[in-house]
């Protein structure tokens, strides 16, 4: 139906793609010359790993950070409640005093 | 774009007649009166508590006084306690037609009923009456909110909203975007935009004062919906509700029923001051936009991803939709298609520029989709508010 390239990014440092459709496990979508392997389906709107990202490590949308990895996450997999955490509301009391 | 010009020197975009109950054991007297014209610009709004509130006492005097309003009828019990004759004084100082029906004074139910409907009767043709006059871009105080977001709503309708609003802006009229407890982890970006150093230092405390407010109540305004839709934490929900700001300097930080000091962007905080009490800060999105435009927006842009419906009382609200299979199931509800640029369909600023036009379009008297359905949503509960610091209105202290 559409030509235009089934995933999205949003800021050249970013960590995460933007599925603009819903993918399938094992589609390859391009990346900056690339292509990164779907280990799992990701819906509309969902986000994936462009590179590796290491538990712990800040995952980057809009050039901001918008949470943490809760655990190592590969390439090309699904990035949302199961692997990524707020670093705010999260750990309530952690950043903000009383 | 032509307007209704007021007492204060503000205009307004529609000329509606309120039937506003004032505790919610008025609420059937007021709604039989406005019913007999449903959908059209007799419209119901209503405070439901029975114990006074300064901040609901504050909202209804601005609501009943926007440029949008051209007459007001007060309902009350009688019994409840919120200021009744203050808020008549107030409408009737701003030379709008007032009255107040009070139900034990009147003969009860359908007593009251009859003189409220034979009020509205005698009402509506001075309304049609009043002239109207052109209504220039920096006269106008634009809205925007998101509401029933998902991973769209950041990608396609809030940048393209952030379009409009730079195009508005530059073109000298007045912009508002709110709710700080969706912009925890962008108060550093807003900073680094304000006008002067004491504004982002107020915007600063002011995120910091929504993120303790929601960190103590144990909630975020994020939903279920919002990770379905592939959102998966509070900032990352936040920079896509930021992107709706547009990129044009914040000149000031407004509280609920603060007016606008002159063309520019704004944010507003929606947060109450002090101690967590009454609950939410706002139940649901047209909490906010009742808030917005206490503010003297005229106009709101609602960026939705799911889709939303509503629109409000006082102030036509423009759906733009973020996510193009939303659109394609709720077309009647929806004024923009935001997410045909997921489609490669359309650019971000082509987008932007038709919301701008819109804007026009319905400030000339266009009805909106959620107009055209009748929609005329209400929300006032209770809060508490210290007055704004000088430092968040910098063009009033000059």
């Amino acid at each position: 139906m559409t030509h235009a390239p089934p995933v999205l990014l949003l800021a050249p440092e970013d960590n995460v793609l933007i599925a603009v459709a819903d993918l399938a496990a094992g589609q390859i979508v391009p990346d900056a010359g690339r292509a990164i392997r779907l280990r799992q389906a990701v819906p509309l709107g969902h986000k994936l790993a462009r590179h590796p990202i290491p538990a712990g490590g800040r995952v980057i949308k809009y050039g901001a950070p918008i949470g943490s990895a809760t655990c190592a996450i590969a390439a090309g997999e699904w990035v949302h409640l199961h692997n990524l955490a707020s670093d705010y509301l999260a750990t309530p009391g952690a950043d903000h005093g009383a | 774009m032509r307007g209704w010009l007021r007492t204060d020197g503000r205009k307004g975009i529609r000329n509606v007649l309120l039937v506003v109950y004032l505790v919610e054991c008025a609420h059937h007297v007021a709604r039989a009166i406005a019913d007999r014209h449903a959908g059209g610009d007799v419209q119901l709004i209503g405070f439901p508590g029975c114990y006074p509130n300064d901040y609901a006492q504050m909202m209804m005097e601005r609501l009943c006084c926007h440029p949008n309003v051209g007459a007001v009828l007060l309902v009350s019990l009688g019994c409840e306690s919120f200021a009744r004759n203050r808020l008549l004084e107030v409408v009737r100082a701003s030379g709008r037609p007032a009255s107040l029906l009070v139900i034990q004074a009147a003969g009860g139910t359908r007593r009251t009923i009859e003189r409220g409907r034979a009020w509205v009767a005698e009402t509506l043709p001075l309304l049609a009456a009043m002239p109207t006059t052109a209504l220039a871009p920096h006269e106008l105080v634009v809205g925007t909110i998101c509401g029933g977001s998902d991973g769209t709503s950041g990608l396609t309708a809030n940048p393209a909203i952030g379009r409009a609003f730079d195009r508005l802006i530059a073109a000298g009229a007045s912009g508002i975007f709110e709710e700080t407890g969706e912009l925890i982890g962008c108060e550093g970006h807003m900073a680094s935009r304000a006008a002067t150093p004491e504004l982002a230092a107020e915007i600063v405390a002011t995120v910091e004062k929504a993120a303790r407010y929601y960190t103590t109540l144990g909630h975020g305004s994020f939903a279920v919906g919002n990770a379905d839709g592939g959102l998966t934490t509070q900032e990352e929900k936040s920079m896509g509700a930021y992107a709706k700001s547009g990129a044009s300097p914040i000149v000031g930080l407004l509280k609920p029923g603060d007016q606008p000091v002159g063309g520019g962007l704004y944010l507003l905080d929606v947060v109450p001051d002090g101690e967590v009490r009454f609950g939410f800060p706002n139940i649901a999105d047209n909490a906010e936009i009742v808030e917005l435009i206490a503010c003297g927006a005229h106009v709101i842009l609602f960026s939705t991803g799911r889709g939303s419906v509503v629109g409000s009382a006082i102030a036509p609200v423009i759906k733009v939709c973020a996510n193009p299979e939303t659109y394609r199931r709720l077309p009647e509800d929806m004024d923009v298609d935001a997410g045909r640029i997921l489609e490669g369909r359309a650019g971000l600023d082509e987008v932007g520029a038709e919301i701008a036009a819109l804007v026009a379009a319905v400030a000339g008297g266009a009805p909106t989709c959620s107009e055209a359905l009748g929609h005329q949503e209400f929300i006032l509960t209770y809060k508490s508010f210290t007055p704004a610091g000088p430092a968040c209105l910098p063009a009033a202290a000059r």
